[in-house]
């Protein structure tokens, strides 16, 4: 099985996806003025996995800023994972956000929301 | 010509003005400026919370201007001699703390016929409460449209939510075909 390694620069995050372990892990900052292309790897990857997924997938999501622009690439990463997740892969996502980092904890409720996979929003110290 | 750099100085002294740029707004140029504006927050220690609001807002309203400034031809720029059928990208930001409050101004050329579309988007956001903006924010989001530039009209929602503040704008015509869309963000500590 494949694993891919996206290594952060100062406007893209750190993305890791073992597709072995159902481990997916987005860290750092998102705020490419094009995200569509950025993401569109780590989307491709998704519905290969989609196809024969490990009975537990760890979501991790770390992120310490995102624009507009990469919200809805997210959110297109979370639609891939809730197909993953119905089709029987046993998913949660973890939200991180820094302690008063109010938006952010909004940010991953907004997301909560939308999509049909337990999230679970873990506080972190700053 | 000469520039009265006294009078730009004592203007962005009295306003205090940490950061301004006038030109063509490239990608290298917002990675720069980010920089900037970061290592600036942490220098003068603001609170991690206004410190992530500030650079948040910030990166909305320069991508702003990234995706949306409308070329223009060179001849409208004033002083700059004119080249028939040369056009140009060029607008001004603006970044200052007065009053414990920082400020984000932003200007930039628009086509006079999509002013009215914006101003009705603008009021719209403008009317809502910070409920809806959140419901209105999801909605978007969830609307499964994607502009070709990425953004699919979320940036303005988010700076109105973000900073709990009315967008403040203006718009001024230059001529027939142009105007010139100023923003002003306020982020109160």
């Amino acid at each position: 099985m494949e694993r891919i390694v996206i290594e952060g620069t100062p406007k893209t995050p750190t993305i890791s996806f073992d597709m072995a372990s159902g481990h997916l892990e987005i860290r750092g900052r998102s705020i490419p003025e094009n995200s569509i292309e950025f993401y569109k790897p780590l989307v491709e990857h998704l519905e290969k996995y989609a196809a024969k997924p490990q009975a537990n997938t760890n979501v991790n999501i770390q992120l310490e800023y995102f624009n507009t622009s990469s919200s809805k690439c997210i959110l297109d990463v979370f639609k891939k994972l809730e197909a993953i997740h119905k089709g029987g892969s046993a998913i949660v996502i973890n939200w991180y956000y820094e302690q008063d980092d109010e938006d952010m904890l909004e940010a991953g409720e907004d997301y909560q929301a939308i999509i049909n996979v337990p999230f679970k929003m873990v506080e972190v110290a700053e | 010509m000469m520039v009265d750099i006294y009078d730009f100085y004592d203007k962005m002294e009295r306003n205090n003005i940490m950061l301004s740029f006038k030109g063509d707004i490239t990608s290298e140029l917002l990675t720069s400026i980010l920089q900037i504006m970061e290592s600036k927050l942490d220098t003068m220690q603001e609170e991690p919370k206004i410190k992530k609001k500030v650079y948040n807002v910030l990166v909305e309203c320069l991508q702003n201007l990234y995706h949306h400034m409308d070329e223009i031809p060179k001849s409208l720029n004033g002083a700059s001699s004119g080249v028939d059928g040369e056009n140009i990208r060029s607008a001004i930001f603006m970044i200052g703390k007065l009053d414990n409050q920082y400020n984000i101004i932003t200007g930039n050329y628009i086509l006079t016929q999509n002013v009215e579309g914006l101003k009705k988007r603008l009021d719209e956001i403008n009317k809502l409460t910070k409920e809806e903006l959140k419901d209105y924010y999801k909605a978007v989001l969830n609307n499964g449209e994607m502009s070709e530039k990425g953004g699919g009209g979320l940036g303005m929602i988010d700076i109105a939510r973000k900073t709990g503040q009315k967008l403040n704008y203006h718009f001024m015509p230059v001529d027939d075909i142009y105007s010139f869309f100023s923003l002003n963000i306020k982020i109160a500590q």
